[in-house]
């Protein structure tokens, strides 16, 4: 019979010489986090810790911005690695992501989401939709960004936003969270 | 007695032919327009591929035998024959068309609202004169049930995980679902109010954001209604190109549709690697394409893009890396009685109901329904191509077409790349006003834009349709005698698209 080193050996080895199918993490440009560090107060800071939980919430987008945050949750880029993860209620989140222009059929919803949060959360919107309407600026049918409705924390722009700046908005997120770093004398 | 396909299409010939191409549209008036109606009930054959307005006129597109027609009536009076007596599935339509024109469909066997919640600056937003708004949001109303035990589920419009927001109302008894309705137009962004004057070149950028998981697909659509109307000839190089996109785009939804629904059915690791293969599909279309998505590639007249140095061999090295997994991914589907348990027998859309409802794509094509718009009524490049088709109609039907259709695109996708024509990326669009049609088979099934083009070129009425518009429906009766745990899987199964029907 076999002993179970004999199975694991080669489970061990493949792992350990096989190039992991992750992504290095992008890197979060510092103005970024140190513009949301400044929205957060300190005991915001303390309660949200190293970790988000994100509630989506389509506000009219076409689909492709879900498919690029799907994308961001693929083995690939694997936003969980990072302490990033969906929660299915409003009520478990500490990040409202919004893509789409805000139509006029999706507003109430989406106030009812906001409601919804405790707080300290933040505000995130996906998308050149989410920004300002993006193409569809001006019809009678939207708002033209999330901005009408709700405080924006952060914007994360694309059409759609490709998962690797998905990530780069989060991390900044997570970063301005962070225990300030001690200066160096 | 049905009505031969030849005598349904004299009858249509007796209205007047408009100079629609590459289909004739013929105006009925009133009285043939309801001898068209008579001669649907008669002919369940023919398939309804869509029903839409302008000020003042409504129009249909109907397969007849081999034929593609469209019909006009004109609405003086805000009204007209419905088609939802003889045809179910234009019950939507005509919900839709009262919305946007405010005409009214006479006999419409369903009058509530559907895109309009009542929350917009005005009513019926694309007539000569639309109205003013409610002074109050109304509360939709519901299909009654009745029966001992039933209750009411409401779900959304937010869900439990990223996807679009629409309700669904399920009527349960114990666990059974009696009936489920769906609500949709929480998406409704006014698209074609934000198409019509402009140029065709400006309209593209909503044909390309009607849906973005089929944004090459409905690009291409669109582009050929224009180029139709138009006369333009498009070069062989971007049709080539078109295609590579699209089959593309066909490979990473399908196992983004596959992996979901295994994930769904509890099975994460099919899942996971068919979300790495659709990784590296995206990266070299970006490679080749410069958009992940390859948004706005597509516009009348040809492509906006050649391959960039490097695309070709990253689109290769991406489909021998989807080639070379699939039959793994295929014997892991197989061979799990647990994964068949759960989709077998599961969420069955019956072939009748799938021919009456005219359901493209794999939702048609597991149902029996032998249609693909590639193969007929066809468009260049593609030449024969093997489409698979099952009976059973259930969830694991549809994800088994999704397996066996990757295999083809690659295929097809191989073949494109290797015979890529030398020349220009795209013609000069003439100027001019016409009338075209556009048909593109996409991942979910054929894409159909319509438009009309003044003398000056700008776009005086156009109607993108969607393949949800005929899934929807059925995935209400897909559901039925089910149990609502199973709702995630056969919705996956079907993946109907929100935006693409919201408008
Ligand atoms: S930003 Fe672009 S991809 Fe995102 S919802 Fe808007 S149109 Fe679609």
């Amino acid at each position: 019979m076999r002993g179970w080193r004999d199975m694991l050996w080669p489970q061990l080895a493949r792992g350990l010489f096989s190039r992991p199918l992750t992504d290095p993490a992008p890197a979060v440009p510092e103005v970024v986090a140190e513009a949301l560090a400044v929205r957060l107060e300190e005991a915001a800071r303390v309660r949200l810790g190293r970790s988000l939980a994100i509630r989506h919430v389509d506000a009219g987008s076409c689909n492709g911005c879900e498919l690029e945050i799907h994308a961001a949750g693929n083995v690939v880029h694997d936003l969980e690695r990072f302490g990033l993860r969906f929660v299915a209620s409003p009520r478990h989140a500490d990040v409202l992501l919004v893509t789409g222009p805000l139509t006029r059929n999706m507003r109430e919803a989406l106030e009812r989401t906001a409601a919804c949060m405790p707080e300290p959360c933040w505000v995130v919107a996906v998308g050149d939709c989410a920004a300002d309407g993006g193409v569809f600026k001006g019809s009678p049918a939207v708002e033209g960004g999330i901005g009408t409705a709700l405080p924006v924390d952060l914007l994360i722009p694309g059409c759609p936003p490709t998962p690797r700046q998905l990530l780069e908005g989060l991390l900044a997120l997570l970063e301005a969270q962070a225990e300030p770093k001690p200066k160096p004398d | 007695m049905s009505t031969e396909p030849e005598a349904l299409l004299r009858l249509i010939r007796h209205g007047q032919e408009q100079p629609c191409r590459p289909h004739p549209r013929h105006l009925l008036d009133r009285s043939q327009w309801a001898a068209l109606v008579e001669a649907l009930a008669a002919s369940p054959e023919v398939a309804l591929l869509g029903l839409w307005a302008e000020p003042a006129m409504v129009h249909a597109a109907l397969v007849i035998g081999t034929e593609i027609r469209l019909v006009s009536c004109a609405a003086p009076e805000g009204r007209y024959q419905g088609l939802s007596p003889v045809r179910p599935a234009a019950a939507w339509f005509e919900r839709m068309i009262r919305d946007l024109w405010g005409l009214v469909a006479e006999d419409g066997i369903d009058q509530r609202p559907w895109l309009d919640h009542g929350r917009w600056p005005a009513t019926g937003p694309l007539a000569l004169r639309p109205g003013p708004a409610p002074l109050s949001v109304p509360q939709p109303v519901f299909l009654p049930v009745e029966g001992e035990g039933v209750h009411q589920i409401p779900v959304g419009p937010v869900h439990a995980g990223v996807i679009e927001p629409g309700h669904f109302r399920f009527h349960v008894q114990g666990e059974t679902v009696v009936r489920l309705e769906v609500r949709l137009g929480y998406v409704h962004k006014g698209q074609i109010g934000l198409m019509l004057g402009r140029p065709p070149r400006a309209a593209a950028r909503f044909a390309a954001r009607l849906s973005g998981d089929s944004t090459v697909a409905h690009s291409w659509a669109f582009a050929q209604a224009v180029e139709a109307a138009t006369g333009a000839e498009v070069p062989p190089r971007a049709l080539a190109l078109r295609a590579l996109m699209a089959e593309l785009e066909r490979l990473h939804n399908h196992l983004n549709d596959w992996g979901f629904a295994c994930n769904d059915a509890a099975f994460a690791w099919p899942h996971a690697r068919a979300g790495a293969l659709r990784e590296a599909l995206l990266r070299a279309a970006a490679a080749a394409f410069g958009h992940r998505l390859m948004m706005d590639r597509v516009v009348p007249g040809g492509v906006t893009d050649d391959l960039r140095p490097g695309g070709a061999a990253a689109i290769e090295a991406a489909l021998e890396a989807v080639a070379a997994e699939l039959p793994r991914l295929a014997s892991v589907y197989e061979g799990h009685a647990s994964l068949a348990d759960r989709v077998v027998g599961t969420g069955t859309v019956a072939p009748a109901l799938a021919a009456r409802f005219a359901a493209g794509g794999v939702v048609g094509r597991a149902s029996g329904r032998d249609f693909d718009a590639r193969r007929w009524p066809g468009y260049a490049p593609y030449g024969a191509l093997t489409v698979p088709v099952l009976a059973e109609g259930d969830v694991d039907a549809r994800l088994r077409l999704r397996l066996a259709e990757i295999g083809e695109s690659i295929r097809l996708a191989r073949g494109f790349l290797e015979g890529l024509p030398e020349g220009p990326l795209a013609a000069p669009l003439p100027q001019r006003g016409g009338e075209g049609l556009g048909l593109v088979e996409g991942f979910r099934g054929e894409c159909l834009h319509w438009v009309a083009l003044d003398d000056g070129g700008l776009l005086r009425a156009a109607f993108p349709r969607d393949p949800s518009w005929l899934h929807w429906p059925l995935l209400e009766a897909a559901i039925e005698g089910n149990i609502v745990a199973d709702f995630p899987l056969i919705n996956k199964s079907i993946n109907g698209s929100y935006s693409g029907v919201d408008l």
